[in-house]
């Protein structure tokens, strides 16, 4: 793909699959999918009552520190305007700033590929760590990994396996996923739904070399990881790593991170490759200003994360010698093509939106099935695979709509207003025959007919006196059907026995 | 003034004493209030539910109802349905591909104000007791709801009015800012985790120890009042969880005329006080 392939002239219907001039958008591929509905899911996961303590304590522990860091800024609203600002600019200009991130970063050295969709990805990457990394005792090659929320989008770790190269992650968190055969749940602590005694027994089964007697207290924890790690950083040939920013003008990327292993990563090893998706650009270094107070403000709670590494191509004797960048689309110009969806694209993953989402607490991050799991997920996901994937049909509505994801998010993405949309297109495409396929549609279409006209609303008040003595005084607790899902946990009130329109008529009207 | 009632569909179906409430309150405050009769309902649920061609009658329908009587202010005892208004109608219109409509919708929403909300800002009122005699002599947990919250941005706007009832003590919810999980068809499309999220709040309520539960939405108390029953029914030592009441019914309640709580164990009405 080359940046001419990237067009941004934008079609009416938002669903289509082609742009205005008829260039195809890709639809993402790999871990972006339901693996049920997320009614299925969610009920199944809620029930885990040690993953909704786990989740409740670590979400809302999280929640607290970004809320003092944020009553500290005066001007909090100011940087979420200006972060929006930028963010829009780079979305208008996407096309114009890809060419001169490619021109900055092989004029200092760099090697820039373009990746259509997951599967290239991962293509490029393999080839890549077979050019540059030795073949162990086993037979295998090693990578050692930043934490990416692209690779874990590409399944790059799968499809690297397949070509018999072994990636490992250096991120506490991903490395007690990946030890533990698990998936990640959340995009900022992947392993969340996980506590210290959980932890402790994934170090003992995955880790060949840790200590028989090892405890639960997380400095132990810690201290068994980075053993476990620094034998890999001093040895690996190739890293691969994720990008918080890459600056156009500059040709720079950047990693921002709090455990210094991403650092190890990015300046050991001879070969360095960063997977970023498009939308990460940030037009000019000035620009840094505004994110390196949003994000870690938003995602820690921090006033600032302990490691930011930036790199501009190589240089001689310090770092990497040999830097590679792919850049990935993976259904990135298929959201760009959606005139409301494209705001989606600002979203700098710093997990604010689903830390304060009362759905993602209980549901957790599994649930959503996609690597993006929470309110911006739920958009994201159907966003880059289309929502007419019928796997994909049932995120737009994992929300209550309250509204919490947006007022959270430092770059205010509309969330909930962008899920309405997003069911709307998925009412057209999966839902739009005449005849009411759920009994839910069936009711809405009947409500439509009576909320559409004040005369018929007076046939309810007409009908009140009847349903008031015909049901129970204590309330409906048990109805069949739709309603048998609301009755599920919660009682409805008896009717009165006469509506405010008939009070009106008797008391007010002459 | 003259103010025009929008008193919602579940309002004038389900709560009728909510929208009495109201027009006692505004009257009590010297406005002339109508009801205009073609009104019916905000659309809200169907926008929510993605049904954005089934809502646009219903849009239309509230603008014509509004737009041929006169008034100069709207007010609704609901937050949520306020909301959808400025939030939701201009984008329905113009998704049917009607910009007349978004425009009037616009005029339309830009005047109507969530009960409250208009109470002090526009009529100035600080001190419900004094404004209004307002006099309800029990304690009292606020649940504050989102739409209010977080579309209409209303602030303290609610809990300081009920505050400043007298003889009324105020009882904070914990985590009071959270969703109560009621959120329209979600509660119906996702009952697992709406039942869990009305567990959790249900629970913050009953641990206040306050009589009554109340904010300014009948949705989400009709919600959460329905969790209280159901607590009520099946767990014998929690048989005086709080009974529901819009916050409208707590300001128009008087010495002379006093909103009662009923007795423990009182059933949950629509018509009634639970
Ligand atoms: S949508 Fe906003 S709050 Fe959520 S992860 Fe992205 S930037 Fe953060």
């Amino acid at each position: 793909m080359t940046t001419r392939d990237i067009d941004v002239t934008l079609p009416r219907e938002t669903h289509n699959d082609r742009t205005m001039l008829g260039m195809p958008t890709v639809p993402g591929r790999g871990n972006l999918r339901e693996v049920a509905p997320f009614q299925e899911a969610s009920a199944h996961e809620s029930q885990n009552v040690q993953l909704r303590t786990n989740l409740r304590n670590a979400t809302h522990s999280i929640q607290d520190k970004r809320d003092q860091r944020v009553a500290e800024m005066p001007d909090w609203e100011q940087l979420r305007d200006a972060g929006e600002a930028i963010k829009s600019d780079v979305i208008a200009r996407l096309p114009e700033l890809l060419e001169q991130f490619e021109a900055a970063f092989t004029a200092r050295g760099g090697h820039v590929h373009w990746a259509r969709d997951a599967d290239e990805a991962n293509d490029i990457i393999a080839g890549l760590v077979e050019d540059n990394a030795r073949v162990n005792e086993q037979g295998r090659r090693d990578v050692i990994k930043v934490k990416s929320m692209a690779t874990q989008e590409t399944g790059l770790n799968e499809a690297l396996a397949d070509r018999g190269i072994d990636a490992l992650e250096t991120d506490l968190a991903e490395l007690i996923v990946q030890l533990g055969n698990d998936l990640p749940s959340h995009i900022l602590v992947p392993a969340i739904h996980r506590n210290r005694e959980e932890i402790r027994r994934i170090f003992l089964r995955g880790m060949d070399d840790v200590d028989p007697d090892l405890d639960s207290q997380p400095a132990h924890l810690a201290e068994a990881s980075r053993k476990h790690l620094r034998r890999r950083f001093l040895s690996a040939d190739v890293a691969v790593s994720g990008a918080n920013f890459g600056i156009a003008d500059t040709g720079t990327l950047s990693v921002v991170e709090s455990e210094g292993n991403g650092r190890m990563c990015v300046t050991l090893p001879k070969t360095l490759i960063t997977l970023m998706g498009i939308e990460k650009l940030l037009p000019s270094f000035g620009d840094l200003e505004v994110f390196m107070q949003l994000l870690p403000r938003s995602s820690t709670g921090e006033r600032m994360n302990p490691y930011s590494s930036f790199w501009t191509g190589v240089a001689d004797s310090d770092g990497p010698e040999n830097v590679h960048v792919v850049l990935l689309d993976n259904g990135r110009t298929r959201a760009l093509a959606d005139e409301h969806g494209r705001e989606a694209l600002h979203c700098i993953r710093c997990s604010a939106c689903m830390n304060v989402c009362p759905v993602y607490q209980r549901s957790g991050g599994h649930a959503y099935g996609s690597v993006y799991p929470g309110p911006i997920g739920a958009i994201l996901t159907p966003l880059l695979t289309g929502v007419d994937e019928a796997e994909n049909g049932t995120l737009p509505y994992a929300s209550s709509l309250c509204g919490a994801c947006f007022d959270a998010c430092p770059v205010k993405i509309d969330i909930p207003t962008m899920l309405t949309r997003l069911r709307a297109q998925d009412d057209e495409v999966n839902h739009g025959e005449k005849i009411p396929r759920t009994q839910l549609d069936a009711a809405l279409k009947g409500a439509k007919w009576m909320m559409s006209d004040g005369r018929r609303m007076n046939l309810i008040g007409k009908a009140l006196p009847i349903a008031h003595i015909t049901t129970p005084s204590e309330g409906m607790t048990d109805l069949p059907g739709i309603g048998g899902k609301w009755t599920g946990t919660r009682d409805i009130p008896q009717p009165p026995k006469s509506s405010f329109r008939s009070w009106w008529k008797d008391n007010r009207d002459e | 003034m003259k103010i025009a009632l929008f008193a919602t569909c579940i309002v004038d179906a389900m709560y009728p004493e909510v929208a009495i409430a109201t027009t006692r309150i505004l009257e009590r405050l010297g406005h002339t209030v109508s009801f205009p009769e073609r009104q019916a309902c905000c659309g809200q649920m169907h926008i929510n539910s993605g049904k954005f061609h089934d809502a646009y009658p219903v849009v239309r329908n509230h603008v014509l109802a509004f737009e041929n009587a006169a008034w100069d202010y709207a007010v609704a005892p609901s937050g949520s349905c306020v909301a959808s208004l400025g939030h939701q109608h201009p984008m329905i219109a113009r998704y049917n591909d009607d910009e007349s409509l978004a425009g009037r919708a616009a005029d339309i929403a830009d005047r109507t104000y969530e009960l409250c909300h208009f109470l002090t800002d526009i009529c100035g009122i600080s001190d419900a007791a004094e404004a209004l005699g307002s006099y309800f002599p029990h304690t009292v947990a606020y649940h504050p709801s989102c739409h209010g919250m977080r579309i209409l941005r209303l602030g303290d706007r609610q809990r300081d009015l009920l505050a400043s009832v007298e003889g009324l003590e105020l009882a904070e919810i914990q985590n009071e800012s959270e969703c109560c999980g009621f959120g329209g068809t979600f509660a119906v499309k996702n009952p697992a985790i709406s039942g869990a999220m009305l567990g959790d709040k249900t629970e913050a309520i009953v641990s206040t120890n306050a009589e009554v539960c109340s904010g300014g939405d009948v949705s989400c108390l009709m919600h959460i009042g329905g969790g209280l029953s159901r607590t009520r029914r099946l767990i014998p030592a929690e048989s005086n969880a709080p009974a529901t009441v819009h916050l409208a019914r707590i300001l128009a309640s008087t010495k002379e005329e006093p909103l009662m709580v009923p007795a423990e164990g009182a059933t949950v009405t629509g018509g009634a006080l639970r």
